[in-house]
């Protein structure tokens, strides 16, 4: 049989990226472009059909918009609140209603056409009448006119999306990703993009094999055409040939016998050659992961992301909404633990309100935005709070740079405990508090935010970003985006030491812990809890289970005190050369 | 039918939120309402309609109501111009 090498290196039908979920998969592209992102103008034939898509779509963008007026009215003020007001009224304007219906009746085509047409109509008188404020009135109209269409859309992606398909796209949201999860796609291309985006992870939290970073896939592929997807080593071979599709197929097979070898692991726990236990948690993205986490053998939920809701819904849930959510989670992971994110929003993700930041990731996010947002923060912390009647939840706090927001955070939380006691509603009253230590301010006063609270946990996504000052998401700097560099190797045993100075537990949550080379120096840096997506657990204990903390410890000492990344790498390669650990892709 | 001409009286004008106010009172009559301006006939029922008017402080609308209810709906949308909005 021949090698993944000798295939890769014999064939010229391959498109090269980065490894970004795990798996083989087999089939079709489904070109998802940004042509097919605009208005589609073509012909329908079931009218019926159409004017229940439009309905639907207004149904949900007026579910939407309802949930941004009551934040607006809170955070802008009545007047700026009063075109979010016009804007619900535009969705129950019957004359405009009327029209659209007509049309769609008359003219036959999609009514996402129709809709921008129609709108962009009145746009255009606006513009017209030369009143400076009319310009921007007819700017305000553009987002209800774009709310319309992509809950248009939204229905027409789904049905057409075949749920074989191989998704190909120069990159994708994480509501993207989400949407078309549900579809049950195979697998997902990408041109941009690393380990780390967003999607990335989701694609690894739902089982989902991906590559990104291909630069080039959308050009070089075609709808329908039939595909190799190779999440192990990050190729793509298209038009493949019988030699290919049967090596790939044997793969599979391997691949699924291995899977079964696992299993066995599932109940044991992470222990290593000379005794020590690493707990090792599950990240939790979408609600459809549960099913992974149960059968993963994890020791409970490390990180619950929660502003994956906002992204689901496409709207902020109600404080009882998020309690049947938060509730239903920790129900089913008893007696393990469920450690809930507060919304980690700003930056790249969910964007929240319309202003522009010129520099997001050093701007509103994470817990500066809930504390500006007392109204949000509260309904959470309320809903958390009454969660957690069963001793199984814990809160943490995301992207805490200062003491202060620690303190504010707290107050919060007493008054929120306060009321709940007042009104009768259980919860629990020793519910631990945590921090997520990922600026580089809270790394070096560890020791000082631990006192304050119950547990930490690093997360490197952030942290290394922030330590390296680069944009992960920018190709022209990402390779600064070094995990193994000695300022992050440096960083995280430092917040280990403090934290455990200050006796509180830590752990660590970030993408570092889904690459397996990092797994040993992880464990000899001291750390005792990992918390990792569920689909890579048990490959994760596998590689544990295969040296010793002893030997672990004394090469992370040693790569402590080295001074290039390179280096560091070498000597991670050559502890698993010497203990004879071989990686996930070259056992299959 | 009845057919009047009414005058902007606020400083900001036709703004978003007298805007929403007259297309919620014509909605509570059955009769035909309509504004016009320089030969541009909106719908008052239409608030994506009324929106596209540009009306400043001092311009002249025409506003004309036709149905079972006209005198009731020209009194209130009427009284609400002649206040000039509830603005200054």
């Amino acid at each position: 049989m021949k090698s993944f090498k000798e295939i890769y290196k014999g064939s010229d039908n391959k498109i090269a990226g980065i490894a970004a979920a795990p798996g083989i998969v087999i089939g079709e592209v489904y070109l998802f472009t940004k042509e097919k992102l605009e208005i589609s103008k073509a012909d329908i034939t079931d009218v019926e059909e159409a004017k229940i898509n439009f309905h639907e779509a207004l149904e949900r963008s007026k579910k939407e918009l309802t949930k941004v007026f009551a934040i607006a009215k809170d955070r802008m003020g009545e007047a700026r609140a009063a075109i979010f007001e016009a804007q619900l009224m535009i969705l129950d304007d019957p004359v405009l209603i009327e029209n659209i219906l007509t049309r769609i009746k008359d003219e036959k085509k999609q009514p996402e056409y129709i809709v921008d047409d129609e709108i962009s109509k009145y746009q255009q008188l606006m513009i017209l009448s030369h009143e400076s404020y009319m310009k921007e009135r007819a700017n305000d109209i553009e987002d209800i006119k774009n709310r319309i269409v992509r809950n248009l859309r939204k229905k027409r992606w789904q049905s057409r999306i075949q749920s074989e398909a191989v998704i190909v796209s120069d990159s994708l949201t994480p509501a993207d990703t989400l949407l078309l999860s549900r579809n049950k796609v195979k697998s997902f291309i990408t041109d941009h993009g690393g380990l780390t985006s967003h999607a990335a992870i989701i694609s690894r939290s739902l089982n989902i094999p991906a590559v990104s970073g291909t630069h080039n896939a959308t050009q070089k592929l075609k709808d329908g055409q039939k595909v190799i997807v190779d999440g192990f080593h990050g190729y793509i071979i298209y038009d493949p040939t019988d030699e290919q599709i049967s090596f790939f197929k044997e793969k599979q097979e391997h691949l699924v016998a291995l899977q079964k070898d696992l299993e066995e692991l599932t109940d044991k726990p992470a222990l290593t050659k000379d005794g020590r236990e690493i707990q090792i948690l599950a990240n939790v993205d979408v609600t459809g992961e549960m099913d992974i986490v149960k059968t993963s053998g994890a020791n409970g939920i490390g990180l619950y992301r929660s502003e994956q809701i906002l992204d689901e819904l496409g709207t902020i849930p109600t404080e009882d909404e998020q309690v049947i959510i938060y509730s239903r989670l920790a129900s089913r992971i008893y007696p393990d633990k469920i450690t809930i994110r507060a919304f980690d929003i700003g930056g790249d993700k969910f964007r929240l309100f319309d202003y522009h930041e010129p520099n997001p990731f050093l701007g509103l996010r994470g817990i500066r935005l809930l504390l500006e947002n007392p109204k949000l923060f509260k309904s959470q912390i309320r809903a958390v709070l009454r969660s957690s009647s069963n001793k199984n939840v814990q809160f943490m706090l995301p992207m805490i740079s200062t003491i202060d927001e620690i303190q504010r955070s707290k107050k919060i939380i007493k008054k929120c405990m306060a009321e709940l006691k007042k009104e009768k509603k259980p919860f629990d009253a020793d519910m631990k508090i945590g921090i997520m230590v990922e600026v580089p301010s809270a790394a070096v006063m560890t020791k000082e935010f631990a006192e304050e609270i119950d547990f930490l946990s690093i997360g490197t996504n952030d942290l290394i970003q922030y330590l390296m000052a680069v944009d992960r998401g920018n190709d022209l700097v990402s390779d600064l985006y070094q995990e193994f560099s000695p300022v992050v190797l440096r960083t995280i045993k430092k917040i280990v030491d403090d934290a455990k100075l200050a006796g509180k537990p830590v752990s660590l949550c970030g993408e570092m812990a889904a690459d397996t080379l990092a797994m040993p120096l992880l464990v000899g840096l001291g750390l005792r809890s990992l918390s990792i997506s569920p689909a890579t657990i048990p490959y994760s204990k596998r590689i544990i289970k295969s040296f010793s903390y002893k030997d672990a410890k004394k090469m992370a000492d040693k790569c402590i005190t080295v001074c290039y990344e390179a280096e560091i790498e070498k000597t991670i390669q050559k502890f698993f050369e010497d203990n004879d650990i071989t990686r996930t892709r070259n056992i299959i | 039918m009845i057919e009047l001409v009414v005058t902007i009286k606020n400083k900001a004008g036709l703004h978003t939120r007298p805007a929403a106010t007259i297309v919620k009172l014509a909605a509570k009559y059955k009769c035909e309402f309509f504004i016009s301006r320089d030969g541009m006939n909106i719908n008052g029922k239409s608030i994506i309609g009324v929106m596209t008017l540009a009306a400043e402080e001092g311009a002249e609308l025409t506003l004309t109501f036709d149905g079972p209810d006209e005198e009731e709906a020209a009194k209130e949308i009427v009284g609400f111009f002649e206040v000039g909005f509830g603005e200054e």
